[in-house]
């Protein structure tokens, strides 16, 4: 299975992906500009998020609004952002791609022009209701601002979430957004695919057009950053909840670093699915959880791994995290069984596939050849990222789990319902969170 | 003022217009029936070397006999829990041994369980499928779980104000109608049943006759037709428990407060009962409810996010089922500004209907918007299974799709007039607030929509 491509790069640093699909008359246009979250700073959070919505507001030469002609032209069309890059998309009609592209490019270029303070303050509203439906209104919500703070240190640009903090999108200003455009909303630091039905060389041709006037603007400097936790950060907070819920979170390597993938692997076997070790004890057998899951959060330059519980009523936090160091240090000592490491690249290899349905969207081949190139400069990197699973072996994920779910350094979170603070795992201190 | 680009020979005064239309093939479906009843729909996309099974069953939560809401919900939920002498634990062993990406799904209507696996596995994924849905263990120890986790999934929707608003919506629309309890059912049905309620509701609602396996993906008709009698011909038709029928349904107050203290935001709900899918004003419909509250440049959408800055979106649908299905409206606002939210929303939705009418433009955009990118839907194994669930669920003829463009396209102004007033009553409609009723209460009068009665998430 290979995903066949073509890469060019435009005198001003865009750079250019091309994949053909003629399964259906649709092209996906991916956009992406390398920032997000970890290109803020202290005390200007929510940033490059906000950024993102005023996207969608207008642009010099179509200045009523962003959706409607393409829309109109039956596409669909979202963004998204991250700590480490934000994303644009549009699924179009394969004869509407012209329109997209007028579209992008107008909003790279002359984005400016037809910003007013009258967007703004609309769109930090937006926000706002999105950061309280979100986070602010949903119960558990606010746990990836408590865990982010206690993994990182506050100079550390993954300490504080993409949504951002109250107080600073209350006090952002216009002039700083007109800075932000310019450091990082230009052709040097994107990267356009297009995948679908398209010709090659006209669809080449109608970037070029499009795009080859926006001027590059200067190199972005990576981020670099450290991270390391001194011991059991151990923390609760009181939210509006019925059922307890442990969170315990280690710092792991980055995005396709080594041991990312048998990370991956590692947290599914312990607690993703029904044949996961801990969904057995834990949900199955015990009958102490009402459910479990895991993840490897791999980010651009740092990770985090994660393991999530909730009590079922009559049990404590402090069973439940027993149990999950006793299979944390089971799997580290032992390692996976045979089955478990070949279920583990079957759906690997499943999930590859999966996403290779589509052309685009969240998603799908357009978005994975973009992520490839931003975060690895490297589009045909598909073959190896398959192989990172089939190459993980039963001593590799033992030695991963072993150096990086150590018990002894790690973020221990509890969050408990109103007025019972005594349902946390024991020995937490209280943390605000808001 | 910095401006990126360049002056250039690029004509950015107006823009491009859409080139021709390329033509697009709908997917044909194969189609034969088992000697037990069970219909095998095939559809070859051969692309990419997957499958996608669903197997459709036309009885869902309204089929839940009375006192007894959340019965189908909970079966459907006790099928993968083992089979034979196998546990739940060595069946998801076997479906993540061949990749599969397994569900199950309830909703009114139907219940399908769907696997999407690599190709090769397609024998292995129909007899597990098979396993499944006909050879379920119903073990008296997993069903007193599975109950467990569910009574406890009831405990935590309660706090979650947009569960509780669609919850308490329903009761209120519907009351005792099979559509006015949400598939999960309650803390009081769930605790009076027991495993024996479980195996006589898949005695008689999973049968052959109500099913449809549909296989899209890298498969022949003529294969997947002997893989299925292989592993489902042993599937009996038994004794057809009764159809839903539709109860009176309950006069609402027009205002209704589920409180929620220092809530930051307030989750409303604003409709009433409508239409069934098979109206012939559903083409209609869908392109009135495109441009009030269905696409990002929809009236409510524009007006609540875009102008006001209220909320983080907004939008109304048309729920179609086989019976009449709820029209609502759903958006979560901020707490200052609930009042003048609902006040917007009725206004809106009242507006569409009368005082003001669809634009020339608008319907342009909105048929536009529905038709131009129709083939999207059509793009991988996964949407057409789920388009052709829509042609079972619903008993669409084969041509539906390939109709479906030119029926939009002749929507008039006047269809649109004439389906909002036929099918939307603006005295008629209910409104829940799940939010702070401290807060936001001396509001409220002044929307003349009467005291607002206030409901408590326990008892929804």
């Amino acid at each position: 299975m290979r995903l066949a491509f073509t890469k060019h790069t435009l005198d001003n640093g865009l750079d250019v992906l091309l994949h053909q699909d003629r399964g259906c008359p649709i092209v996906a246009v991916n956009l992406w500009y390398h920032v997000g979250s970890k290109n803020e700073q202290p005390g200007h959070t929510g940033f490059a998020h906000l950024f993102e919505h005023l996207m969608f507001e207008g642009s010099q030469h179509y200045d009523r609004g962003y959706f409607q002609p393409l829309q109109g032209a039956g596409a669909t069309l979202n963004g998204s952002t991250n700590a480490d890059r934000t994303n644009y998309w549009e699924v179009v009609p394969a004869n509407a791609l012209e329109l997209a592209l007028w579209m992008e490019s107008d909003r790279m270029g002359y984005l400016l022009p037809a910003l007013t303070d009258a967007k703004f303050s609309n769109q930090r509203d937006v926000v706002l209701n999105e950061r309280r439906q979100n986070y602010e209104n949903r119960p558990y919500g606010l746990a990836p601002m408590a865990l982010l703070a206690a993994l990182y240190p506050p100079d550390h640009p993954y300490h504080w979430t993409t949504i951002g903090e109250i107080a600073d999108l209350n006090t952002v200003r216009l002039d700083e957004v007109q800075a932000f455009f310019r450091r990082y909303y230009h052709p040097a630091n994107a990267s356009i695919a297009l995948a679908g039905d398209i010709d090659l060389d006209d669809a080449l041709g109608l970037v070029r057009t499009y795009f080859e006037d926006i001027d590059a603007g200067d190199r972005v400097v990576p981020v670099v950053a450290a991270a390391a936790l001194s011991g059991d950060i151990r923390i609760f907070f009181e939210d509006r909840v019925e059922l307890p819920r442990l969170y315990v979170a280690w710092l792991t390597p980055a995005m396709f670093a080594d041991g990312d993938a048998d990370l991956d692997l590692g947290t599914d076997l312990l607690a993703n699915g029904k044949t996961s070790r801990l969904y057995r004890r834990l949900v199955f057998e015990e009958r102490i959880a009402t459910d479990v899951s895991a993840a490897q959060n791999s980010r651009e330059i740092a990770g985090y791994a994660q393991i999530t519980a909730t009590a079922a009523p009559g049990h404590t936090l402090g069973e439940i995290e027993q149990v999950i160091l006793e299979e944390v240090t089971r799997l580290a000592a032992g390692g996976p069984s045979d089955d478990e490491i070949e279920r583990g690249r079957v759906q690997a290899e499943a999930q590859f596939m999966y996403r290779l349905q589509t052309v685009g969207g969240f998603g799908g081949k357009s978005d994975q050849l973009n992520a490839y190139n931003v975060f690895l400069g490297d589009p045909e990197y598909f073959e190896r990222d398959l192989a990172r699973y089939h190459d993980v072996t039963s001593q590799s994920l033992q030695e991963t789990v072993a150096h990086y779910l150590d018990p002894a350094h790690r973020v221990t979170l509890s969050i408990v319902p109103r007025g019972r603070a005594t349902l946390a795992a024991p020995d937490s201190s209280p943390t605000d969170v808001s | 003022m910095v401006v990126r680009g360049r002056p250039s020979a690029i004509d950015r005064s107006r823009l491009p217009e859409p080139g021709p239309v390329r033509s697009f093939a709908f997917p044909a479906i194969d189609k034969s029936r088992l000697s037990n009843g069970l219909n095998v729909w095939t559809v070859s996309h051969p692309e990419i070397p997957l499958i996608a099974f669903v197997l459709l069953v036309r009885r869902g939560a309204s089929a839940d006999p009375p006192g007894q809401d959340g019965l189908a919900a909970l079966t459907a939920d006790m099928l993968d829990e083992g089979s034979g002498a196998r546990s739940a634990i060595e069946i998801h062993e076997e479906l993540a041994r061949i990749g599969a990406q397994f569900d199950t799904d309830i909703g009114s209507d139907a219940l399908s369980m769907s696997a999407t696996v690599l190709s090769r596995f397609a024998d292995r994924a129909l007899a597990l499928l098979s396993d499944i849905v006909v050879r379920p263990a119903l073990r008296e120890g997993d069903f007193s779980r599975v109950r467990q986790l569910r009574l406890h999934r009831l405990t935590q929707l309660r706090d979650m104000p947009g569960a509780v608003a669609d919850r308490a919506f329903l009761k209120l629309i519907y009351g005792s109608h099979p559509y006015g309890h949400a598939p999960i059912g309650s803390e009081a049905s769930l605790a009076v049943m027991s495993v024996d309620d479980v195996r006589a509701f898949h005695a008689s609602a999973i049968r052959p006759s109500f099913a449809t396996l549909i296989a899209v993906g890298d498969c022949r008709h003529d294969q997947i037709v002997q893989l299925a009698a292989r592993s489902f011909i042993d599937w009996q038709d038994g004794n057809a428990g009764p159809a839903p029928i539709a109860n009176g349904l309950p006069t609402a107050a027009r205002l209704n407060v589920v409180p929620r203290p220092n809530a930051p935001q307030s989750e409303l709900r604003i409709g009433h009962v409508a239409v069934p899918r098979d109206t012939p004003d559903y083409h209609a419909l869908v392109v009135a409810n495109t441009i009030l509250g269905g696409q990002f440049v929809s009236r409510i959408n524009l007006n609540l996010r875009e102008d006001k800055g209220f909320t983080y979106g907004a939008r109304t649908a048309f729920e179609f089922r086989r019976l009449a299905g709820p029209f609502v409206l759903q958006v979560s606002v901020q707490t200052t500004a609930t009042a003048r939210a609902i006040e917007e929303s009725i206004g809106e939705i009242a507006g569409l209907r009368g005082p003001r009418p669809v634009t020339a433009d608008e319907l342009e955009l909105g048929i536009a918007g529905l038709t131009r990118g129709y083939a999207r839907n059509f793009e991988t194994a996964d949407h057409i299974a789920r388009a052709a669930m829509q042609l079972a669920l619903f008993d669409l003829p084969d041509d539906y799709f390939a109709q479906f463009v030119p029926t939009v396209s002749r929507v008039t102004a006047a269809d649109v007039h004439r389906v909002m007033e036929r099918h939307v009553h603006p005295p008629r409609l209910t409104t829940l607030i799940v939010g702070d009723l401290d807060a936001v209460g001396a509001d409220l009068p002044a929307l003349g929509l009467g005291d607002p009665v206030v409901l408590h998430a326990d008892l929804v």
